[in-house]
């Protein structure tokens, strides 16, 4: 059986305080593919990392837009992607790897591995100047009577 | 994110409640760095009972108070800690720092 297409779009402000928004909605709408409550954590800690990225690098010195769209594809999948327009990343590899941060001691450089390791699938696309997107995507495994 | 700290012969707990993220983490380090000037233990445990999510933020939060702690000659120790905070420290690796009771 597949899921019904559907999709939503949410747009705003680079504030942190929009950062458990973020994860709220992401929540909400991946609800419909029946997740389980360690699922769900998986998705709202992705979303988490993804937002306070857009928030805290991309636009470090003033406050900029972000657009977050979240999708059920075939299969049982969610699909989230969050796009700023902020700075960019100029080593995408670098970026990825443990540990790596240019945000000091406040941040911990784990972001990037923990979206990767709590989902299925991470691309991030990023040109300096103009902006970053991160893509995953999740597969929700259907559950027969209540049961997987 | 609130906090509740209590000091006893040099041990000092503090039980965090709330969501752990980069919104809440900047003042939590800074009142868990007062609370540590203040009690100027040799052991701080952590609650995470009542932490209801945590990204990496929370990660650094740790790592600072691991250090501050260290400077101190003393010891953290991480206690209660639910699935989910619990999946996201491991995932950094975190219990080779730091214990987690
Ligand atoms: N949206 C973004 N815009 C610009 N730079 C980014 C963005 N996301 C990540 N980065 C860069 O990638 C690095 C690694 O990100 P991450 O793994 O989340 O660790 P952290 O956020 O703790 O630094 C960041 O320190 C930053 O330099
Ligand atoms: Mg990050």
């Amino acid at each position: 059986m597949k899921r019904a297409e559907n999709y939503v779009t949410l747009e705003f402000l680079s504030r942190s305080s929009n950062e458990s928004f973020a994860r709220i909605a992401a929540s909400g709408f991946a609800a419909q593919l029946d997740p389980t409550l360690d699922e769900l954590g998986d998705i709202k800690t992705a979303v988490s990392e993804a937002v306070t990225n857009a928030i805290v690098h991309a636009y470090p010195e003033k406050l900029g837009k972000v657009v977050m769209k979240m999708k059920i594809l075939d299969n049982n999948e969610l699909e989230i992607s969050v796009r700023d327009w902020g700075c960019g990343i100029e080593n995408i590899e670098q970026a990825r790897e443990p540990l790596f941060t240019t945000g000091g001691g406040e941040r911990s450089g784990m972001g990037f591995t923990i979206m990767e390791s709590f989902m299925d699938r991470l691309y991030i696309k990023s040109v300096p100047g103009k902006g970053t997107m991160v893509t995953m995507r999740k597969r929700i495994a259907m559950r027969l009577n209540g049961k997987r | 994110m609130k906090i509740a700290a209590i000091s006893n012969d040099r041990c000092l707990t503090v039980q965090l409640k709330g969501e752990l993220d980069h919104h809440s983490a900047k003042g939590l380090m800074s009142r868990l760095e007062q609370e540590i000037e203040i009690a100027l233990p040799l052991k701080m445990i952590l609650d995470f009972k009542d932490v209801t999510f945590m990204d990496s933020s929370g990660i650094a939060v740790v790592i600072r108070m691991r250090q501050r702690m260290r400077e101190l000659g003393g010891c953290l120790v991480l206690q209660k800690v639910n699935a989910q905070p619990r999946k996201v420290f491991e995932a950094a690796g975190i219990s080779r720092l730091v214990e987690i009771e």
